[in-house]
């Protein structure tokens, strides 16, 4: 096995043993889509007519992705918290002395938080389930596809910034001002759909409008529709541009 | 340098500023001036100094963790600033604060540690026995990091460091803030790593540490080392061990009858001055002989003899044989702990 894949699984399953080690941290991320599946989805009803919601499961069929790409940028995009922890305790100095790749760092941890999101993401759809979500294993496994890759840009942009600020202060108001308008211009909570033509255009230039488009036109089980393949080619290629850019910030920092 | 050792770590001129910034105005902090030093194979050797004098910096240096401004160094054969991939493949570092996952026990992390120097997974479980054996962690090797005293970490995080098996290990302040039974056993930890063939690094501004555990040392101030020897040598050309002589007064003297302490002493540098041996004798105020020689022991029974042939017989005699914070004050000006 070439070096880097070796040390991208040995990071990777050290971050796994310590994330079972502390499971709570799972369920307290899975906490807060959970109040908003049981509390905000049905005044969205409404809202979502426009989008052609004519039932509770049909809001649910546009809510729902929409929440779980908002879950995987927000958990991406927090996760650098962890990293500044550990660049506190010398872990990561320790590593820095060992001939271990620089991107297995990197991407050894993106990827625990790419399982983790999966593990949130399944308890979301299977409570969804008897609210009337209904979706398709091959559509479901084209939308962990897109989850995937949104959570591990989102991860790795963070991780990018903490390794190169290492100040939890600047990371929390980049990342508060980065996953706002990422957000919204995304329309994963509210449809951008609803938002004056000048915003659309703007979220046309917003990799993760496009993931969400895909995203809810798979949930609406229309897994060949073209919305599908291009969130996915288009959160690929700008996952390997983030990646890119985060794997030079940690071969500048951990020399 | 022991005649037999190779030379495994050789620095020529290192040096590093670091420049801060305050209120748009940059100050630039020379912490490490020129530092030229030769480590041979198989020592235990000391970077001496107060806080802030460039130890650390140094330290990091040399573990591939800081590029040096300027100057040039070999670890293990392998240049610094070309080679770090290399010199990494040799070292062991372990910083002053250790560096452990919290939620981990040690076990798992010594295998962790061999696994990302590339050894395989059966033998690096292996390695992992070896060292819970080695550095007495059996008791709490499974156990998570976060439950560990102060002493229990420290072992954990030389184990941690020498998994690899590295031909140099660095070790920054190895025994600060430890209670005296901690720091004995660290000491033991330290010493076994010398048996086991490592040259080890290691910092310190502990004076007895020095002493005790260091084969050489060099004391580094501002930046920049000020002496380097081994402890004895250090001390001997410093100062050479004083011997203090007191007589008593009236008929224990020995001398003349009426003899003041302060004649009497006088008298005894007179006999003792052309003494070969000698480097040096005076009268103290107050009576008693003040007198530095090579190596005490040696001379304590030559003086007796000498002073009983001239028929004065001390009533005292005293040993003192200088500290390394004797060498420190005579090189830099202050003691080590004025700061």
């Amino acid at each position: 096995m070439p070096k880097v894949l070796r040390d991208i699984w040995i990071v990777f399953q050290r971050h796994i043993l310590l994330m079972v080690r502390k499971p709570l941290w799972i369920f307290l991320g899975v906490a807060q889509p959970v109040v908003y599946l049981a509390l905000f989805a049905p005044l969205l009803k409404p809202a979502l007519a426009s989008l052609g919601a004519d039932s509770m499961s049909a809001a649910y069929r546009i809510y729902v992705p929409g929440m779980l790409v908002a879950l995987a940028l927000g958990a991406g995009l927090y996760s650098g918290f962890g990293l500044l922890e550990e660049l506190a305790s010398g872990v990561i100095e320790r590593l820095q002395v060992t001939p271990v790749s620089r991107v297995a760092l990197l991407l050894g941890r993106a990827l625990r938080d790419v399982v983790m999101l999966m593990v949130q993401a399944a308890i979301i759809i299977v409570l969804s389930l008897p609210l009337g979500l209904f979706v398709k294993v091959s559509d479901l496994l084209l939308a962990y596809v897109t989850l995937a890759l949104i959570t591990l840009t989102a991860a790795s942009f963070s991780y990018g910034i903490s390794i190169k600020v290492s100040d939890p202060n600047v990371l929390g108001q980049l990342v508060n001002n980065v996953a706002q308008p990422v957000m919204l211009l995304s329309g994963t909570l509210l449809p951008i759909a609803l938002a004056p033509l000048w915003l659309r255009r703007a979220a046309d230039w917003n990799p993760f409008d496009w993931a969400v488009n895909g995203m809810r036109a798979l949930f609406a089980g229309h897994g060949g529709a073209p919305q599908v393949w291009q969130g996915i080619a288009i959160m690929a290629g700008f996952s390997v541009v983030v990646v890119a850019w985060s794997a030079r910030q940690f071969a500048k920092a951990v020399r | 340098m022991s005649a037999q050792g190779a030379v495994v770590i050789e620095a020529k001129g290192l040096r590093k500023s670091f420049r801060t910034r305050k209120r748009r105005k940059t100050t630039t902090v020379e912490a490490v001036v020129g530092i030229d030093l030769h480590v041979a194979a198989g020592e235990i050797f000391g970077f001496l100094g107060p806080n802030g004098a460039g130890k650390t910096t140094t330290l990091r240096m040399f573990a591939t963790l800081l590029p040096p401004d300027d100057g040039e160094a070999r670890i293990a054969g392998a240049d610094l600033r070309t080679e770090p991939e290399a010199v990494r493949r040799s070292i062991g570092y372990i910083a002053q604060g250790g560096g452990t996952w919290n939620e981990a026990t040690a076990r798992e992390e010594l295998v962790f540690q061999a696994r990302i120097h590339g050894i395989g997974k059966s033998q690096a479980q292996a390695r992992a026995a070896t060292a819970v054996d080695a550095f007495d962690l059996a008791d709490y090797a499974d156990r998570n990091c976060k439950t560990y005293s102060g002493g229990q970490r420290r072992r954990v995080d030389i184990a941690l460091g020498v998994v690899h098996d590295p031909r140099v290990v660095f070790l920054d302040e190895p025994t600060v803030g430890l209670d005296p039974h901690s720091r004995v056993h660290m000491w033991q930890a330290v010493r076994r790593l010398r048996a086991d063939g490592m040259t080890v690094f290691l910092t310190t501004h502990y004076l007895d540490e020095a002493d005790a555990l260091c084969d050489r040392i060099a004391i580094i101030d501002h930046g920049e080392i000020v002496a380097e020897g081994t402890p004895a040598e250090l001390k001997r050309e410093v100062s050479g061990d004083v011997i203090t002589v007191d007589f008593a007064e009236g008929e224990d003297t020995g001398a003349q009858d009426g003899a003041t302490v302060a004649e009497t002493a006088r008298k005894a540098v007179e006999i003792l001055v052309a003494e070969p041996y000698l480097r040096s004798a005076e009268a103290r105020e107050g009576g008693g002989v003040r007198l530095t020689v090579d190596t005490g022991k040696a001379a304590i029974p030559r003086i007796l003899r000498t002073l009983e042939n001239a028929g004065l017989e001390p009533a005292t005699l005293e040993l003192h044989r200088p500290t390394l914070d004797d060498v420190f004050l005579a090189k830099t000006g202050r003691s080590l702990h004025e700061d």
